[in-house]
């Protein structure tokens, strides 16, 4: 049992879009935990609420088209959904920090980096200019930007991508946030400097002692990062886990799929990679039994009829699925 | 429990997936279909149908003779029952001058629009597709036009070209020369805009794998400019021509406005505002109803275009 | 940067110099200059030849330009028309600033312009400052309020007044600030001229004279303005950036102000710069309803009295306004983008 106290708690969140074509059913009933400096992986393809889950509790949807349904996410006791767009801006930024995908966008393009980083601070901290400029200084040289005196006043587009993303990571980490979610900061990155960030995460989080929320596609860059994984498919929680037990003993076939789908070195190499068959699912009609369903092997009537709950399996470890994957038979 | 709550009807409904599968589109069908979601274009274009009527179907309740009238015992009368718009300065109605007037302004826009579209096609085309000298000798001529304000120059046209042409008769119709030199100085100061758009549609066109497809192939640079590029670039060719006929319109009523536009008798909306606003306090119906049927019709075009440029845009998502 | 400003105005060079040459031409044919200057008295054929000659007009065409050009006080003129070229040209040519004569009060062309001049800036200051803060005012509070009641309003009165005649709103405005307010016993505008003769050329009674001509020449740019500046705050509104000072816990201001408009103001900033000297074309206009004794009207009058000294000398004013203002558009886009380096 994880003996942290929760520092994170989002209960059946559920975001919609009213779009022109109909309504986008993003995010359909989402519920996890985070515990202080604990590091969570939410795992899935584009598209299956990931990014919308997490932009939902920082209140970045865009309301309208977005609506959040309902739900709660109570950040130490505090329903964060229920906080009016003033009292969020002391939070945003503050408490809950975000990393984004592409650093070139997510960073103004008019604006130095230094006066960038420099805004959480006079904002958050009330610090004075003089005093926000050393911070920043100091900020930059922790995420590793070499004469950052000179650097902060740069603009984005004279740092590279790497730099940029660690510009970014300097400025969420700015006010000391409890909890950073980095929506896939490393997918527009080449691979080498994606190891280099994900190991500068990994030491300022065990420094600073962060709870993350690591937003990514790809299972591979969570085994070394996270100590849970959270996958989800079309709006869903699919199956939750330790990383080693999701690795080892995965329950849901939408997983199996995945881990399937992963390159692996301790594998024989003539085995092939398989991907999975179908197209991603259409958020646009309301899914109707097991959103994955139609993609999977195990199939049986009950899966289209019935939407299945998230239930255990094993310590710590649940699943969304009516079949045993373990057994081969469906659950009774 | 954390199953998902049973879906409401209606959502489903509407959105079945055999909807949602229909066969692909062609661009025309595309286009029409979004324009006609486009509810300002939707009304722009049947205030433009009706304005052409009024202006086409009116010629058979009233001649033109009559247009032409003048009765100087019936100067400035306001509207009544037998003039419904009222009677201008020499006593001619005024409801068969703006419908008379209306053509000559109607085909105007038009005709000025075809001239600068053949201007601005040939030289954006010229300039983009074979670039290097010409391409910049011809963006060199396109700047010089656009640095002086094209009313500015219009006016120095007209009066250029002023009186230097007799009066033309076309199926019976006599029109004053000076429509054809409105069109002209029109068309004349309008089409670097235009140039510059088709310049650089075939600047990027010119670059496409298909373009370097078809010269492999041997295709002929005629074939490849009128077969390939032009009908890809079609796009803001028919919004900038659409929206020129609006400011075609408007531009002829400045210019004759100011008096040096088209000469009576023949009326257009634009020369029966020509002074009008001197009788600002006695007669407004002189300057109202042709001023109003000016604006109206810029209006309506102006919504079609934006219309047009929303159906027509490739990067649109909307179905 | 300034390397690169004078590679421009180098460049501005050629271009203007084809522009007067082809506007020069244009001219030969905008009147008779000899009616024009000496009225209906110049009939005598005797007359006319030798007030050609005095004028210099018997040259050929490519020789009057290059005495427009460069003056004429190089060469011989025949200045008093017996056909002899004996004395010295007084002409000092554009050049060297003398844009010549005005054929019809024979006023030197930079005195008739710097007359008008300043009615006309007046006018047009005023209206690029009503300009910009309206525009900018509805457009920005347009895009924060998106579909709302107050945006779909704005949308479609911006749309109407876009596509609205000059003449047709000043007509309208005229006809119920002036003419029916004064008949409804109302504080009424007035219609015609800087001021009341009455009451003398007072600050104030310049300003309650300007209302209407101001308003008309601004509500055209106002709706186009707004409408842009509300698409591109809308665009900016929709970047990452801007998720990203949102995610920071910024003030909404400052998100809206700062990060969001700054972006924004780049297209903005440039197409006012490029459309600041075609106000001019909207004070043609303008100033003929309302009597404005500006430059507008005094080029409409010279025009229509083929008076070329003049009206060149109005057109080259205007073609090196819109030059330079090209030139303080890049500059000033390159000023505010810093991804943007002019060397």
């Amino acid at each position: 049992m994880n003996r942290r106290q929760v520092i994170l708690d989002l209960k059946d969140l559920r975001t919609r879009f009213h779009i022109a074509e109909g309504t986008v059913y993003a995010v359909n009933g989402v519920s996890l935990t985070l515990h202080e400096c604990e590091t969570i992986a939410i795992v899935g393809e584009s598209g299956c609420g990931k990014s919308v889950t997490m932009l939902s509790v920082m209140g970045l949807i865009p309301v309208p088209p977005g609506e959040i349904v309902s739900g709660q996410a109570f950040y130490r006791g505090r329903d964060l959904l229920a906080l009016s767009e003033a009292e969020m801006e002391h939070i945003r930024g503050k408490e809950l920090a975000m990393v984004f995908q592409d650093p070139m966008t997510a960073l103004n393009p008019v604006l130095t980096i230094g006066r960038q980083i420099s805004e959480p601070l006079r904002v958050h901290l009330n610090m004075d200019h003089a005093t926000a400029q050393q911070r920043v200084i100091e900020l930059l040289e922790q995420v590793g930007i070499p004469d950052p005196k000179n650097r902060m006043n740069d603009y984005p587009h004279q740092f590279s991508g790497g730099m940029r993303q660690r510009a970014m990571l300097a400025m969420a980490l700015a006010c000391a946030p409890s909890v950073l979610i980095a929506d896939e900061p490393t997918t527009a990155l080449d691979v080498t400097i994606q190891a280099q960030i994900i190991e500068l995460v990994t030491r300022l989080r065990d420094a600073l002692c962060m709870a993350v929320i690591w937003i990514t596609h790809d299972l591979g860059v969570v085994a070394g990062l996270a100590e849970r994984v959270i996958v989800m498919y079309a709006g869903l929680v699919v199956e939750e886990a330790s990383v080693d037990e999701l690795y080892d003993d995965p329950r849901h076939p939408y997983t199996l799929a995945l881990l399937a789908a992963l390159p692996r070195i301790d594998r024989r190499r003539d085995r092939r990679l398989k991907s999975i068959p179908g197209a991603p699912p259409n958020l646009l009609v309301m899914p109707h039994g097991c959103p994955f369903a139609p993609r999977c092997e195990f199939v049986f009537d009950r899966c289209r009829a019935e939407t299945p709950p998230l239930l255990p399996v094993a310590i710590e470890h649940r699943a969304r699925c009516w079949y045993d994957v373990v057994n081969g038979k469906p659950f009774e | 429990m954390e199953s998902i709550a049973p879906p409401s009807k209606g959502s489903i409904a509407n959105l079945s997936p055999d909807v949602l599968e229909t066969p692909p589109l062609s661009l025309g069908q595309l286009t029409w279909r979004r324009f006609r979601r486009h509810k300002m274009a939707n009304f722009g274009a049947i205030m433009l149908i009706l304005l052409v009527l009024y202006a086409f179907g009116g010629a058979f309740v009233f001649s033109e003779a009559y247009a032409n009238k003048t009765e100087t015992g019936a100067r400035l009368q306001a509207p009544s029952r037998e003039h419904p718009f009222g009677t201008d300065t020499v006593g001619r109605d005024i409801l068969a001058r703006t419908i008379y007037g209306g053509q000559i302004s109607i085909l105007i826009g038009l005709t000025a629009m075809l001239v600068e579209l053949v201007i601005g096609v040939t030289v954006g085309a010229i300039s983009g597709f074979f670039g290097g000298l010409i391409d910049s000798l011809l963006m060199r001529i396109t700047e010089a036009v656009i640095v002086i304000p094209q009313i500015f120059l219009l006016l120095v046209m007209a009066k250029y070209f002023a009186a230097s042409i007799p009066n033309i008769t076309i199926l019976g119709r006599t029109f004053s020369g000076s429509v054809v030199v409105i069109i002209l100085v029109i068309g004349v100061t309008t089409w670097p805009y235009l140039a510059r758009i088709v310049r650089s549609q075939f600047l990027s066109i010119k670059e496409n794998d298909f373009i370097l497809a078809a010269r492999a192939t041997g295709t002929s640079t005629t074939e490849i400019i009128f077969r390939h590029i032009l009908p890809n670039s079609i796009a803001p060719i028919i919004v900038s021509g659409t929206l020129s006929v609006a400011s075609a319109i408007t531009l002829e009523a400045y210019i004759s406005f100011l008096g040096l536009g088209v000469r009576p008798p023949t009326a257009t909306w634009g020369n029966m505002l020509e002074g009008a606003y001197n009788y600002i306090e006695t007669a407004w119906w002189l300057w109202f109803f042709p001023g109003a049927l000016i604006a109206l019709i810029v209006l309506s075009i102006n919504f079609v275009g934006d219309g047009l440029r929303d159906a027509l845009d490739p990067h649109s998502r909307a179905i | 940067m300034t390397r690169y400003i004078l590679r421009r105005l180098l460049q501005a060079i050629p271009l203007l110099f084809v522009i007067s040459l082809v506007l020069f031409f244009l001219m030969q044919n905008m009147g008779d200059p000899i009616a024009t200057m000496g009225g209906r008295n110049v009939t005598r054929s005797a007359d006319r030849e030798r007030l050609k000659r005095q004028l210099g007009l018997d040259k050929p065409i490519i020789v009057q330009y290059l005495y427009w050009l460069a003056g004429n006080d190089w060469a011989k003129a025949d200045l008093d028309g017996d056909g002899i070229a004996e004395t010295p040209g007084t002409r000092r040519g554009v050049l060297r600033g003398d844009f010549g004569l005005s054929l019809v009060n024979k006023k030197p062309v930079t005195q008739v312009i710097w007359e008008r001049l300043p009615n006309t800036l007046l006018l047009m200051l005023t209206a690029e400052a009503m300009i910009l803060i309206f525009a900018l005012l509805i457009g920005i509070y347009s895009a924060l309020k998106q579909y709302s009641t107050f945006d779909n309003i704005i949308t479609t009165i911006t749309f109407l007044f876009y596509s609205m005649p000059v003449f047709f709103f000043a007509l309208v405005t005229m006809y119920i600030f002036a003419v029916n307010f004064k008949k409804w016993g109302l504080p009424y505008l007035p219609t015609v001229g800087m001021f009341e003769p009455t009451a003398g050329k007072t600050p104030l009674q310049v300003a309650w004279h300007m209302v209407l001509p101001t308003a008309t020449l601004s509500f055209g740019f106002i709706a186009g303005y707004s409408r842009y500046i509300r698409s591109a705050m809308l665009e900016a509104m929709g970047q990452d950036y801007v998720r990203t000072a949102k995610a920071k816990g910024l003030p909404k201001p400052e998100i809206v102000y700062i990060h969001a408009l700054k972006n924004a103001a780049l297209p903005i900033v440039t197409i006012i710069a490029l459309d600041l000297p075609f106000l001019l074309g909207g004070a043609i206009v303008t100033e003929r309803i309302f009597g404005w004794p500006g430059m507008g009207r005094l080029f409409l009058d010279h025009v229509s009295r083929g008076d070329t000294p003049v009206v060149m000398g109005i057109l080259m004013m205007i073609a090196v306004a819109v030059v330079i203002f090209q030139l303080i558009a890049d500059i000033l886009y390159a000023w505010l983008d810093p991804r943007i380096r002019y060397t």
